[in-house]
């Protein structure tokens, strides 16, 4: 078990790839009464076509497919998982992003008996054709919950404006439509190709005692069979550089309208600058948009913005792209603005003291993701799965040049890689 | 590792309470103004917030107020207005790095103390009064937040149930306002309102983080001493009998109706039974095992959330579902077969084992979040309670299969809210 201790922020990992390949990461912070744990595979609603295990050939299973599995993950053939984590008090949930499916726990006592229930629970699938029947409805529910949400519709709408082909722009539950095709047999191939224990993480973080958890950890895994597994095959169609439409909207029954600007990057795969360029675009969107932002007042003075105004930034694998937007009453004005400030980013050149006020910023940020064990778990799992460390980033950060941030400024927006999408307000009967 | 260890210093005109903790890497202010709930003064309340935060005389502007907190190692400052029970508090909250973890000369903890200060005491003025341009605009933003609220459902379908259910009462008041009232309002009689706040208002000053070996009373000084205000009048405790319950049902263009249902828990924080009002819930629809998901989404997939929740200073309790339109009569049946379950002892002593795990242990997760911290030893200092935890716990591991009975049989039903899709016909409408 290797153990690494940070000095500057006072804390000390221990990390550990078991025979099986499972890597495992354990953060104590005895000071804290909860334990977190977190299950993650590297398999998200974009990992839509690959080989799967022991076969040839490229398929392509339903949308949705990666949450419906993860809803599945919980039922076994006589009882649900939930029952043995709330009768000692814990709490469980799971979810899926576009590039990982994560099942978590939280408890204030028995961590170990929680531990090996995680570990065994994702470990053992069990589907039937009437679960999955069942659990159709379920999810049509859900997914029928955020389309009634004119933000998540903004957000994916956003998405499918700036990609062609890419699956980051299949909505991550699919459609009502998407899962009626799914079968307990396409849940299973999906299960044994994604979750082999080589490629997954188990993180543990807040009150338990390392040595004898990491311990625990070896031994439920020993006791299990996995068939060797050679790299999974996963196949993305090719994505142009330039966004599928330049404009996008939809109506929907909203008292204001939103209008969302997506700026689309290149980003095949992962290089040594990731993470200098995952804090590079947040900084730079927090520089401009947050509320002591260069271009803020000017946006609010304007009424162009109100207070749900917001911008993010996503950075993955094999895509990156920034949202900014927000409710706006006057959305095509608003996207001209901001195109228009994307646009003298070329030339544009920050100044020493607002480059040190940006650091400042963001090591207060760092710091106060500290404070929570859940965040803290996400990011060092988030981390390791793309070949970082969590704890570089402020080394990282403190590494950085203003020459370097301008330069990545000035080649952030290429001609055709921003979209504008518009939530506009229909007419009510 | 359930002692929070909080000192409480009565001093002139405010209480302050400093709680040292080594969990965290920041440290933690949060300042609570209280005053009774009003209906003159809501709109005026929830408008405060958006003003505040828009400069103060050392920094006005609401561009240089955010850049002096990014100076500040990215300190966040945050304020709003909360119901809790008949009260109105307006909280003021900000958070600043941990100078053990930072390369400075700057003493982040004091200008973190002298920020809070000027926001609270100095905010930005013009002739006496608010900036009337900052006003209007703020006007403006709080007016689009209101209108807005529309386009989340869950928390409209929750307002609207609040209106009907407590149409006599002053928890009804809307938190963010009215925009009736905006045209009233006005940088002068704004400001007014708020040095009458200042004057008047209950004040608690938390101060939470690692102070280890730093005399952290002596940095907080006389900065926030005012002249001790008069008490504030206690409002007459109204349990309200229910004589029928209402159903109302309205339409909107919506996929998923949302059905909310109110009750009276006629129980509240000081009550000697609050401990197994806590467990009740626990069974009942507070957690994934409970009765209502268990049997609105898992049996019967009518829903995709099913949960309840209490409101513990005014004595309510809140069932929210999300449900397919055309199952509205299924689901109510439902949801009400589960709380005559609870009233006549439907449930096991694994369940309330379980329930009083399943408390404690999100119980002490809040004690692992700094401002979490601060909310449960303010609902104490509300409630003018000294329970401590310790003794909390005690009382929710001693809770009985009878008290628990006798906190349902306390529920009375008040109000049953449906939010559905229009010119869809629900299943209480068919003539099969």
């Amino acid at each position: 078990m290797a153990k690494k201790h940070y000095e500057q922020l006072k804390e000390t990992v221990y990390s550990e790839t078991l025979p099986n390949g499972l890597r495992v990461l354990l953060m104590p912070k005895p000071e804290m009464t909860q334990t977190f744990g977190i299950f993650t595979t590297d398999y998200g609603s974009i990992d839509q076509s690959f080989v799967p295990i022991n076969e040839k050939d490229l398929i392509t299973v339903p949308d949705g497919i990666a949450h419906f599995l993860e809803h599945k993950l919980f039922e076994k053939e006589d009882h649900d998982v939930f029952q043995f984590f709330t009768q000692r008090g814990a709490s469980a949930n799971a979810y899926t992003s576009f590039t990982k499916t994560a099942y978590l726990f939280t408890a204030t006592s028995d961590i170990a008996e929680n531990a090996t229930t995680l570990l065994d629970f994702v470990q053992d699938p069990y589907f039937s054709d009437a679960s999955v029947e069942k659990e159709k409805g379920i999810i049509a529910q859900e997914i029928q919950m955020y389309d009634d949400q004119p933000d998540w519709r903004a957000f994916f709408g956003v998405i499918d404006a700036l990609y062609h082909h890419h699956p980051v722009q299949i909505d991550i539950a699919g459609t009502v439509e998407s899962i009626q095709a799914i079968s307990k047999e396409d849940l299973y191939t999906c299960y044994h190709t994604f979750y082999h224990p080589s490629n997954m993480i188990f993180t543990l973080t807040g009150n338990f005692d390392p040595d004898e958890m990491m311990e625990l950890i070896r031994k439920n895994q020993a006791e299990k069979n996995f068939e060797k597994v050679e790299t999974i095959k996963r196949d993305l169609p090719v994505e142009p550089t330039t966004v599928n439409k330049k404009n996008a909207s939809i109506e929907m029954p909203v008292s204001i309208s939103k209008c969302m600007i997506g700026i689309k990057e290149e980003q095949v795969k992962i290089t040594d600058t990731f993470m200098a360029e995952e804090l590079m675009a947040d900084m730079l969107l927090d520089y401009f948009y947050s509320k002591s932002g260069e271009y803020y007042q000017e946006l609010y003075d304007g009424d162009l913005i109100d207070a749900k105004f917001g911008f993010e930034s996503h950075r993955q694998k094999n895509f990156a792209f920034s949202i900014i937007g927000g409710n706006t009453n006057k959305p095509d004005v608003f996207a001209e603005k901001i195109k228009q400030q994307l646009a003298s980013w070329k030339t544009y050149q920050l100044t020493d003291e607002a480059f040190l006020r940006m650091k400042k910023k963001k090591i207060g940020e760092v710091l106060r993701e500290m404070n929570s064990m859940s965040d803290v778990a996400n990011q060092l799992t988030h981390y390791e799965m793309i070949g970082f460390d969590f704890f570089d980033l402020l080394p990282t950060l403190e590494k950085l040049t203003k020459d370097q941030v301008n330069q990545f400024l000035n080649h952030w927006i290429i001609e055709e890689n921003i979209a504008v999408f518009q939530v506009n307000p229909s007419e009510q009967k | 590792m359930l002692q929070v260890n909080e000192h409480t210093i009565m001093k002139n005109g405010y209480r302050l309470h400093i709680i040292n903790s080594k969990k965290f890497k920041t440290i933690h202010f949060t300042a609570k103004l209280r005053t009774n709930l009003d209906r003159e003064a809501i709109t005026k309340r929830a408008l405060l917030p958006f003003v505040l935060q828009q400069g103060t005389e050392k920094y006005p502007s609401s561009n240089l107020f955010r850049r002096a907190l990014d100076e500040l190692y990215g300190s966040v400052m945050s304020i709003d207005g909360a119901k809790k029970g008949d009260h109105h508090i307006l909280s003021i909250r900000m958070e600043v790095a941990n100078q053990a973890y930072l390369t400075t000369e700057k003493n982040i903890l004091a200008e973190g103390i002298q920020f809070l200060k000027e926001v609270i005491f100095q905010p930005k003025t013009v002739n006496g009064s608010f900036d009337p341009k900052v006003v209007e605009r703020e006007k403006q933003t709080l007016a689009q937040k209101i209108a807005s609220i529309i386009d989340d459902k869950m928390s409209y379908a929750n307002m609207r149930l609040i209106d009907e259910m407590c149409e006599q009462e002053s928890y009804r008041f809307h938190v963010h306002g009215y925009p009736e009232d905006l045209p009233g309002i006005d940088a002068e009689n704004l400001f007014e309102y708020y040095q009458n706040c200042l004057k008047h208002d209950e004040m608690d000053l938390y101060l939470l983080g690692d102070f280890e070996g730093m005399d952290v009373e002596s940095l907080v000084a006389d900065h926030f001493d005012r002249t001790p205000p008069s008490p504030i009048p206690s409002n007459e405790r109204l349990l309200k009998p229910v004589h029928e319950s209402k159903e109302i049902i309205e339409e909107q263009m919506v996929q998923q109706g949302k059905l909310h249902l109110g009750f009276r828990t006629n129980i509240t924080f000081a009550d000697a039974d609050y401990p197994a009002l806590q467990i009740f819930n626990a069974i009942f629809g507070g957690f994934p095992s409970s009765k209502l998901f268990i049997n609105v989404r898992e049996k019967n997939s009518l829903a995709y959330y099913a949960t309840s929740r209490f409101e513990s200073h005014k004595g309510l309790l809140f069932v929210f579902s999300g449900i397919d339109p055309k199952e509205y009569r299924k689901a109510k049946q439902i949801i009400l077969e589960q709380v005559e379950a609870m009233q006549t002892g439907d449930f096991t002593e694994e369940q309330i084992t379980e329930a009083k795990k399943l408390v404690q242990n999100q119980y002490k997760e809040t004690l692992d979040d700094p401002f979490g911290i601060i909310e449960v030893l303010f609902n104490q200092t509300l409630a003018d309670t000294n329970r401590t935890i310790e003794e909390f716990f005690g009382q929710l591991n001693q809770t009985t299969k009878e008290e628990l009975i006798a906190v349902a049989n306390k529920l009375e039903l008040d109000t049953v809210y449906f939010l559905t899709a229009q010119g869809g016909k629900t299943d209480g409408e068919k003539t099969l």
